[in-house]
C-alpha cells in the first residue's frame, strides 16, 4: 500500500480508510455499507449489483442459445423461452447496464471534477436502494407471479411489453405486474440519480474548472443524466397507465375496449431509444478518458466532442419511431424518422474520427484498457453502420424484428458498451481497490471475449438476412438458418469463458494484487491525484485547476495545457 | 437456398427494397473500409515500441479544417441515403393501385392467420392464394394481440395491430410457394405462426376461388359430423352450410384443400389431424385449441368427417 501524506488515513465516521483497519465485526461492516451515503461506496454497490444481474442475464441468454442450437429443439418449453427473453432483456438493460453506468458515474464524476461527494448524498443512497429493490421485484415474480398461492412464474411479454399482450386478458396472474412495478420503482431510482448527477456537475466543480475545462467524462455523463430525466419519465408514466388498465379498469392500452396499442409503442420507444444513448454516452466517456492516456496525447478536438455529445442528446430525443417503421405510419412520418435517425450518424462519426485522431501520432501502449477500447472502436463502427442500414425505413421493413436487428443492437450493447465497460473496469480498478489487476489474465479475458463476441454476433446477422424473426422459441429446418445458429451458440461458450477469466481476475487482484500507487497510468485527470483507494472525502484540500488536464500541467510545468486552451 | 432470403425478391416492392439495400450496404462497406483501414493503420503504425525513450509525443489539440471535413462529408452521405430511402418509401406507400386489384383481409389470431376474400365470399385460413402478375391489396387486422405479416421474398413486413387497421400490397411476378412467419411477438406460440403464400396463374387461382366459394359437401349426416356439431368444436370452428359457425378458430369448410395444419407446422394428413385433435400440445404447446378428451371411436369418426371436407 502506498502512503500519501495528504490522504486521510483514519476516520471516526466509519468510511473506508486507505489502509485496511483491524478486523471489524461483519455486522458493523454490513451496517456501514447499507447505511452509506458515500458516493464511492454507492458507486461500488451499483457496479457490484449490476455485475450480479449481468451474470443472471448471461445465464438466461445461454439457455436461449442452447434451445436455438438446432431446429425443433426441445430444451425448454415455449413459454419458458418467452420468459427467458423477457427477463434477459429487462435484466440486462435495467438491472445490469444502467446500474453499472450509474455506478461508474457515481464513483468517478465527483473525483474527476474535484468534489468531495455528490450534491445530494442521501438522495444518492435512496436512489440506489430503489434500483436494487426494483431488480428484486422483477425476480420476485419467480415466487409470487401467480399471487403467492400458486406456482410462481416470470413475465413473458417481451422487454418492450407491447400492448395488448400486457392486458389482463392475455397476461393473467401477477408476473406482468411485477415487471411493471420493478420498472416503476427502479425508474424513480434512475431519475433520482440523474438529478443528482446533473446537480453535482453543475454546482460542485472545483475552483477553476469551468464547463469548458471539465473532463469529457463529466460532459458525457451530464448529457446522459439529462436524457435519463427526459426519457425515463414517460416510461414511468406508461407503467402507471398500465397499472391503471390492469387494476382500475382504465383503457389506455386495452384495445378490446377501444384503447391504443400504438400509444404504448410511442411511450415505450420515446424512452427506449434515448435509453440507448443513456448507455452508450458513458461508454463514450470511458473511451474518451482511456484512449488519450494510453496514446499519450491530449484528446483531439475537445470542443467538437462536447458539441457532438450535446447534438446526440438533442437528436436522440427525436428518433424513437424508427422502432415503429412497420406499424403503418404515413410515408411522411416514416421519411422524417429516417432523416432524424440518419442525422445521428454525423455527431457519432465526429466522435469516432476524433478518437482516431487522438491515437494518430501517439505512442499507443496496448494494456488491457486500451485493447478493449480499440475493439470498441472497431465494433462500434460496425454497429453504427448496420444502424444506418436499419434507419432506412424500407430496409427496416425487411430487417426490423429479425435476427439482423438482434445482432445490430447486441453489437451496440456488447461490442460497444460492454467492451468500454470492461476497459473502464481495468482502467479504474487500481484506483478503486489500490491494487493492480493481473495483466496477462486480462488479456486472456480480452481474447476469449472478443472471439466469442464475433462468433456470436457477426454470424447472427445472417439468419436475419435469411428471414429469421426474433423471439421465436424454435424454427423450421430447411430455411438455411441451422448452421448460423449453431455457430452463434458456440460463440457463447467463449464469451462465458471470458467472463469467468474477468471475475477470477477481479477477485484475485482484489485479494492479492500488487499495490498500484496513486497514478499507475501516468494519467492527467484529478482522480489520479488522490490516494488509491481515495479517502472518504476524496481531497483533503479542494484542488484548483487551470486546464482540462491538471496533472499534465503539474508534470510538465514547462509546457502546461492552459497555454493552449 | 433459403426460401425466406430477402435477397431473392419475387415481387415489385421486395425488388425495390433489395435495390435500395444493396446501395446502402455498398456505402456502409465503403465507409467501413476507409475508417476501419485508418484504425488498423493507426494501431500498427503508432503502437509503442520497446526502444522508445519515454518522451511524450507531440500534443495536438485539434484542427478546425480537418474536423470540418469529417463533419461535412458524413452530412453529404446521409443526405444521399435519405433521398434514396424517401424515394422507395413513397414508391411503396403512395403507390396508386389498379381498380382490378384483388382485395384480401388478413386477420391475425393467436397463432394462426385468417384470410377473407370479401369480393369472392371466401373465408380460409393459414394458406393465402393470390394470382401471379397482379396486385393484391392486403388489409391487416388483428383479433387479439399484435402480429406482423412477413413473407421476405414478397414484401417487407407490416404489423397487424388491434384497433389499428393497416394495409400493404404484394405483386408477385412468379408462381410458387412463398414462406414466412409472424414477425411480431404475439404470445406463447409466436414461433409457430407460419405463413404460406401460394402464387398461382390466373386460371389456377380462379379455379381455387370457385372451389372455396362452394359450400361444404353435406350430403349425409355422418357420425363424425354429429359429434363435431354436438361438442365444443363449433364454438370456434365454422363449416359453411352447416350449423358450425364459430370464428375463434380456422374455418374448416375446405380443410382438406390445405396442405398444412396448425398454421403451417404439420402436413395435413389424417394421422396428423387425429393427433392434433387428440393432443394439440404435441404439435404446438400453448396453442388455444383445447384437447377435447374424446374417445378413440369419437376421434376416428371426427377425423373421417374432417377428411371429407374437401
Amino acid at each position: 500500500m502506498t502512503t500519501d501524506p495528504t490522504a486521510v488515513t483514519t476516520t471516526r465516521m466509519g468510511g473506508r480508510p486507505a489502509a485496511l483497519p483491524a478486523r471489524r465485526p461483519f455486522v458493523d461492516t454490513l451496517h456501514d455499507w447499507v447505511t452509506t451515503v458515500d458516493h464511492k461506496r454507492l458507486g461500488i454497490l451499483y457496479v457490484g449489483y449490476g455485475l450480479l444481474f449481468l451474470v443472471f442475464g448471461g445465464i438466461e441468454a445461454t439457455v436461449m442459445r442452447v434451445q436455438l442450437v438446432r431446429p425443433h429443439n426441445d430444451f425448454v418449453a415455449p413459454q419458458t423461452f418467452n420468459q427467458l427473453f423477457t427477463m434477459h432483456g429487462t435484466t440486462m438493460i435495467f438491472f445490469a447496464a444502467m446500474p453499472i453506468v450509474f455506478g461508474f458515474a457515481n464513483y468517478l464524476v465527483p473525483l474527476m471534477i474535484g468534489a468531495r461527494d455528490m450534491a445530494f448524498p442521501r438522495l444518492n443512497a435512496f436512489s440506489f436502494w430503489l434500483t436494487a429493490f426494483g431488480g428484486l421485484f422483477l425476480y420476485f415474480s419467480l415466487v409470487g407471479g401467480y399471487g403467492l398461492y400458486g406456482m410462481g412464474t416470470a413475465p413473458d411479454v417481451g422487454w418492450f411489453a407491447y400492448a395488448p399482450l400486457t392486458a389482463k386478458t392475455f397476461s393473467p396472474g401477477h408476473a406482468t405486474d411485477y415487471w411493471t412495478l420493478s420498472l416503476l420503482v427502479s425508474g424513480f431510482g434512475s431519475i433520482g440519480t440523474a438529478v443528482n448527477i446533473v446537480a453535482t456537475i453543475v454546482c460542485m466543480r472545483c475552483p477553476g474548472m469551468t464547463l469548458g475545462k471539465m473532463p469529457l467524462l463529466a460532459w458525457l455523463n451530464l448529457v446522459m443524466a439529462c436524457l435519463v430525466i427526459l426519457a425515463v419519465s414517460p416510461l414511468t408514466a406508461a407503467q402507471l397507465m398500465l397499472l391503471v388498465d390492469r387494476y382500475l379498469g382504465g383503457h389506455f392500452f386495452d384495445t378490446q375496449a377501444g384503447g391504443s396499442a400504438a400509444i404504448w409503442m410511442h411511450f415505450f420507444w420515446i424512452f427506449g431509444h434515448p435509453e440507448v444513448y443513456v448507455l452508450v454516452l458513458p461508454a463514450f466517456a470511458f473511451v474518451s478518458e482511456i484512449i488519450p492516456v494510453f496514446s499519450r496525447k491530449a484528446l483531439f478536438g475537445y470542443p467538437a466532442m462536447v458539441a457532438a455529445t450535446v447534438a446526440i442528446g438533442f437528436i436522440g430525443m427525436s428518433v424513437w419511431a424508427h422502432h415503429m417503421f412497420t406499424i403503418g405510419m404515413s410515408a411522411g412520418a416514416n421519411a422524417f424518422f429516417v432523416l432524424s435517425t440518419m442525422a445521428i450518424a454525423v455527431p457519432t462519426g465526429i466522435k469516432i474520427f476524433n478518437w482516431l485522431a487522438t491515437m494518430w501520432g501517439g505512442t499507443i501502449s496496448f494494456k488491457a484498457p486500451m485493447l478493449f477500447c480499440t475493439a470498441f472502436l472497431f465494433q462500434f463502427l460496425v454497429a453504427g453502420l448496420t444502424g444506418v442500414m436499419l434507419s432506412s425505413a424500407p430496409v427496416d421493413w425487411q430487417l426490423g424484428s429479425s435476427y439482423f436487428v438482434v445482432a445490430h443492437f447486441h453489437y451496440v450493447i456488447v461490442g460497444g458498451i460492454l467492451f468500454a465497460v470492461f476497459a473502464a473496469f481495468y482502467y479504474w480498478f487500481p484506483k478503486v481497490t489500490g491494487r493492480m489487476y493481473g495483466e496477462s489474465l486480462a488479456k486472456v479475458h480480452f481474447w476469449l471475449f472478443a472471439i466469442g463476441f464475433h462468433l456470436t454476433f457477426d454470424f447472427m446477422h445472417v439468419p436475419g438476412l435469411l428471414g429469421m424473426p426474433r423471439r421465436i422459441y424454435t424454427y423450421e429446418p430447411g430455411r438455411g438458418w441451422d448452421a448460423w445458429n449453431l455457430i452463434v451458440t458456440i460463440g457463447v461458450l467463449f464469451q462465458a469463458a471470458g467472463i469467468l477469466a474477468f471475475v477470477v481476475n477481479l477477485v484475485r487482484s482484489y485479494l492479492r494484487g500488487r499495490p498500484a500507487g496513486h497514478d499507475p497510468w501516468d494519467a492527467w485527470t484529478l482522480e489520479w491525484s488522490t490516494s488509491s483507494p481515495p479517502p472518504e472525502y476524496n481531497f483533503p484540500t479542494l484542488p484548483v485547476v487551470k486546464s482540462r488536464r491538471p496533472l499534465w500541467d503539474l508534470k510538465h510545468p514547462e509546457d502546461p495545457d492552459w497555454t493552449y486552451e | 437456398m433459403s426460401p425466406t432470403n430477402i435477397f431473392a425478391p419475387a415481387s415489385t416492392s421486395a425488388h425495390a427494397i433489395v435495390q435500395l439495400s444493396i446501395f446502402v450496404v455498398a456505402i456502409a462497406v465503403a465507409v467501413f473500409a476507409v475508417v476501419g483501414g485508418l484504425l488498423v493503420y493507426a494501431v500498427v503504425k503508432f503502437r509503442k515500441r520497446r526502444q522508445e525513450d519515454g518522451r511524450e509525443p507531440a500534443q495536438i489539440y485539434g484542427s478546425t479544417r480537418i474536423e470540418l471535413a469529417w463533419t461535412v462529408i458524413p452530412i453529404l452521405i446521409v443526405f444521399v441515403l435519405f433521398l434514396a430511402s424517401a424515394r422507395v418509401i413513397f414508391s411503396v406507400q403512395a403507390a396508386p393501385h389498379p381498380p382490378s386489384a384483388l382485395e384480401v383481409t388478413v386477420i391475425g389470431h393467436q397463432y394462426w392467420w385468417e384470410y377473407r376474400y370479401p369480393g369472392q365470399n371466401v373465408v380460409t385460413a393459414n394458406e393465402l392464394h393470390v394470382p401471379a402478375g397482379e396486385r393484391t391489396l392486403l388489409t391487416l387486422l388483428s383479433a387479439d394481440t399484435d402480429h406482423s405479416f412477413w413473407v421476405p421474398r414478397l414484401a417487407g413486413k407490416t404489423d397487424l395491430i388491434p384497433n389499428h387497421p393497416n394495409t400493404m400490397w404484394i405483386e408477385p411476378s412468379e408462381t410458387g410457394l412463398y414462406l414466412g412467419q409472424c414477425a411480431q411477438y404475439c404470445g406463447t406460440q409466436h414461433g409457430k405462426m407460419l405463413l404460406r403464400v401460394y402464387v398461382q396463374t390466373r386460371a389456377e387461382f380462379d379455379a381455387w376461388i370457385r372451389a372455396q366459394a362452394a359450400p361444404a359437401r353435406t350430403d349425409e349426416v355422418s357420425e363424425g359430423r354429429r359429434i363435431f356439431e354436438q361438442t365444443a368444436c363449433i364454438n370456434c370452428h365454422a363449416v359453411a352450410g352447416t350449423p358450425a359457425n364459430g370464428r375463434f378458430g380456422p374455418d374448416l369448410t375446405h380443410l382438406m384443400s390445405r396442405e398444412t395444419i396448425g398454421a403451417g407446422i404439420a402436413r395435413n394428413t389424417p394421422e396428423n389431424l387425429r393427433r392434433w385433435i387428440l393432443r394439440p400440445d404435441d404439435f404446438k404447446r400453448g396453442s388455444l385449441m383445447p384437447a377435447m378428451g374424446l374417445t378413440d371411436s369419437q376421434l376416428d369418426a371426427i377425423t373421417t368427417y374432417l377428411t371429407s371436407l374437401r
